[in-house]
């Protein structure tokens, strides 16, 4: 199976999210990954899911997502053709021994150190999902105390925005 | 997989938003300050309901003070799953929204099945229910559910309403939502405290559905595309589904299969889309579908499906169905195309308009006679018609009941079926001619539907004859709707074809599980418990009780001839009686059996 972004851009309304996230769930797709926010439109909504499906199975849901009423537009976004990025904030053991060690696997990486304690540092990283794991790789022999990562956000390249429609303009208006 | 262009956005919401203000033509009313439940039944008669079914309680009485007033009929009626059937069968009957109501928690939750229901059969149903004060949402107050979450899977779309300047816009959006593109269920949760506060109302809202457009008009190259496949055919099918009946396509249908000679099959959700008298009609297809429907489906190098679904009760193991045969496949919904068959040539669009523009392409070029297609047909037709054997044990044939009660009745009454064998049966053995004659809980299978919905068909059209034909346990378990029929004036007619027992898990039990009789023997003829007489009678109800062949036609005659009160027959029929012909579940359409132990001799010489 191949891994999928889609743009999922929606009425900025209650219930939206759980709209869509049910219908992931009941038609039996497993999301990989899913992020939220407004857009430059306060009223529309961009919703952000990574999913993991043939491509048969992936048009059945994009067709089922496009009968949602609050749902306005889909647009699959190639990795090739797009920004694809996700934040991880990580706490990694770095006690004196091994502290420079850690430093410089993170400004390998172009990660930030955002809080340090006497033995551990919190590092922000963003990136694609093979950069991030990557990181992780390098810092797990130091041993990780906690980590979070937000959901994949994604833009298509090139000057064209796909929020850009008359119908969202609309929407927003 | 992206949504249609920009400029199609635009355009359909400046046509929603047209069809808003064509709601009701009227010059726009001054604003006036109302109640929220004023503003809600105000609403309703700008949309020009004519009828609710419902139950009052706690979170929805604000709203059943105005409704006290107003010129909307509201019907009460027993329980509110019988509410939600009999919008169902109103809608089914009339064509227009069936709308129900109920108040919050168990009520809200009694509407599920026959929301469901609605679903799967597409059908346009408004069901507006009360909530708990907003204050108390999400606080486990009394009678609350989150019946918007509930109905989230079963709901074309749901709204709960926040505010009461809201009401005129959400119930102008939902009667919309329910009634265009692909019909289907809409639900309006309104919380107690804006039913009771103070707002304002004017009329027409505009509506705002900018994600919402479906598509009705069919793009000109699939229609040529398919017009070129349909010339190239040398085994075509027009596979026909209750889209058909939705689009009131039927006339157009008529002219398409005319004027091309294709053979017809109708699917159960679409008995009645084709006259049954009509010699292209091979009937119905699917797992108790005739032999020559299922066949020509098995043996068709076409497909034409309008506004069908594939069903896995039509194709029966899907990797083996119609294994030759290209497909065109038009639907309203694009998400049915492809979902679980290939589609050779989608059209996504109306079925009327879809079938007017393929005539019209098919008029330009010339009709091909299909002479071999039709020998090997007619000669099925000829040595598989629909039959059934009398039962040896000397007991009342079902079958002869149901054929009776359709010769009788006649092609203008309604028939509202139950579900199990009663509801094959009657599918099989009533000649339907006209549309929306015959409805029956197609996709989601719901027993007890048949009641209810016949006395919601009869409302619609109060100078049909409604006929439910019921099995003794469907039957038991929405009954008590008859006392709403008693007591309103609605003298629809039922037919218990009462065999004692769960007649069609009893069918699987005889041919899968060893003749196991595990819990499907009703007692209903052992016991006579309930005897049906006494209940229709308790209920406000004529009773009469036919037991032998020869006493049935004076009996549906009888019942005939009451129109003042509502019926029952207590048909007490054998038990043994099976549905034929049969695909078993998951087995291939390949393998129906015409009776019991008999296989079909498919001439293979002839194609």
């Amino acid at each position: 199976m191949a891994k999928h972004t889609l743009s999922v851009l929606v009425e900025n309304k209650p219930g939206v999210l759980a709209r869509v996230a049910g219908l992931f769930s009941r038609r039996g797709f497993n999301i990989d990954s899913l992020a939220v926010g407004e857009t430059e439109h306060p009223e529309v909504s961009r919703i952000t899911v990574v999913v993991n499906a043939e491509d048969q199975p992936l048009e059945q849901v994009t067709k089922q997502l496009n009968k949602l009423v609050n749902v306005l537009k889909i647009v699959e976004l190639e990795p090739a053709s797009s920004v694809q990025r996700e934040l991880l904030l990580v706490k990694v053991r770095a006690d004196r021994p091994v502290r420079s060690q850690v430093l410089e696997t993170v400004q390998l990486f172009r990660a930030r150190v955002v809080d340090v304690a006497p033995d551990a540092l919190t590092i922000e990283a963003t990136g694609t999902a093979e950069k991030l794991d990557a990181l992780l790789r390098d810092l797990e022999p130091y041993g990780i105390k906690e980590m979070v990562q937000s959901g994949l956000v994604a833009i298509g390249r090139g000057s064209r925005a796909i929020t850009a429609s008359p119908a969202l303009r609309v929407a927003a208006a | 997989m992206t949504k249609p262009s920009p400029e199609t956005l635009a355009h359909a919401i400046e046509k929603n938003r047209a069809t808003a203000a064509a709601v009701k033509p009227a010059a726009a009313a001054a604003p006036v300050t109302v109640t929220g439940a004023q503003s809600l039944v105000k609403s309703l008669e700008a949309l020009d309901v004519e009828v609710i079914f419902g139950i009052p309680g706690g979170a929805i009485l604000p709203a059943y003070d105005p409704l006290f007033d107003s010129k909307v009929r509201h019907i009460l009626v027993r329980h509110e799953q019988g509410a939600g059937h009999a919008a169902t069968g109103y809608a089914q009957a009339s064509g227009k929204v069936g709308v129900c109501m109920a108040t919050s928690g168990p009520g809200a939750t009694n509407l599920v099945t026959p929301i469901a229901d609605a679903y799967m059969d597409s059908v346009p149903l408004v069901a507006i229910t009360g909530q708990v004060p907003s204050a108390s949402i999400g606080s486990d107050a009394f009678q609350e559910a989150d019946i918007q979450g509930i109905t989230l899977p079963i709901t074309k779309h749901n709204f709960l309403v926040r505010t009461g300047a809201d009401i005129p816009r959400v119930l102008a959006e939902a009667f919309h939502l329910a009634s265009t593109g692909r019909p289907g269920p809409v639900l309006v949760d309104i919380p107690k405290d804006v039913l009771a506060g103070q707002t304002t109302f004017s009329w027409p809202p505009v509506l705002d559905l900018p994600g919402y457009r479906p598509t009705m008009h069919p793009h000109g190259k699939q229609i040529r595309e398919a017009a070129r496949l349909i010339q190239a055919a040398k085994r075509p099918v027009l596979y026909v589904g209750g889209g058909v009946l939705k689009a009131q396509a039927t006339s157009a249908l008529l002219e398409l299969a005319e004027l091309t000679g294709i053979p017809v099959v109708t699917t159960l959700m679409a008995r009645g889309a084709f006259p049954d008298s009509h010699q292209q009609h091979l009937g119905m297809p699917g797992m108790h579908g005739t032999v020559p429907a299922v066949y020509a489906l098995q043996r068709s190098d076409l497909l034409i499906a309008l506004g069908a679904r594939f069903d896995d009760r039509v194709t029966g193991k899907l990797d083996s169905f119609a294994p030759d045969a290209q497909v065109i496949h038009a639907d309203i919904d694009p998400a049915e195309i492809g979902k679980n068959r290939h589609a050779d040539v989608p059209i996504v669009g109306d079925a009327k308009h879809v079938i007017e523009e393929l005539i019209t392409a098919l008029k330009a070029v010339p009709q091909l006679s299909y002479t071999e297609w039709w020998a090997a047909l007619n000669d099925l037709l000829t040595r598989y018609p629909m039959g059934y054997e009398e039962p040896s044990d000397g007991t009342l044939a079902p079958q002869y009941v149901i054929s009776r009660l359709g010769a009788i009745a006649g092609p203008d009454a309604i028939y509202c079926a139950g579900v199990g064998q009663h509801q094959m049966w009657a599918s099989q053995f009533i000649k339907y001619e006209k549309p929306a004659t015959w409805l029956n809980s197609g996709g989601l299978g719901t027993m007890g539907y048949a009641v209810p919905a016949a006395m919601g068909a009869k409302v619609a059209k109060p100078d049909t004859v409604v006929w439910a034909i019921d099995g003794d346990g469907c039957f038991q378990m929405t009954n008590q709707e008859l006392a709403t029929c008693a007591l309103e004036g609605i003298p629809i007619k039922v037919a218990v074809i009462n065999n004692g027992n769960l007649g069609m898990v009893r069918q699987w039990q005889t041919l899968f599980y060893n003749e196991r009789y595990s819990n499907t023997d009703l007692g209903t003829h052992k016991h006579r418990i309930p005897d049906f007489v006494k209940l229709a009678e308790a209920l406000g109800c004529i009773g009469l009780r036919c037991e032998s062949a020869s006493d049935v036609d004076a009996t549906i005659k009888a019942a005939m001839e009451i129109n003042d009160a509502p019926v029952v027959i207590d048909f007490v029929v054998g038990k043994d009686a099976m549905v034929w012909p049969m695909v078993a579940a998951g087995t291939s359409n390949d393998e129906i059996m015409f009776a019991r132990g008999v296989r079909p001799v498919f001439d293979e010489d002839d194609l």
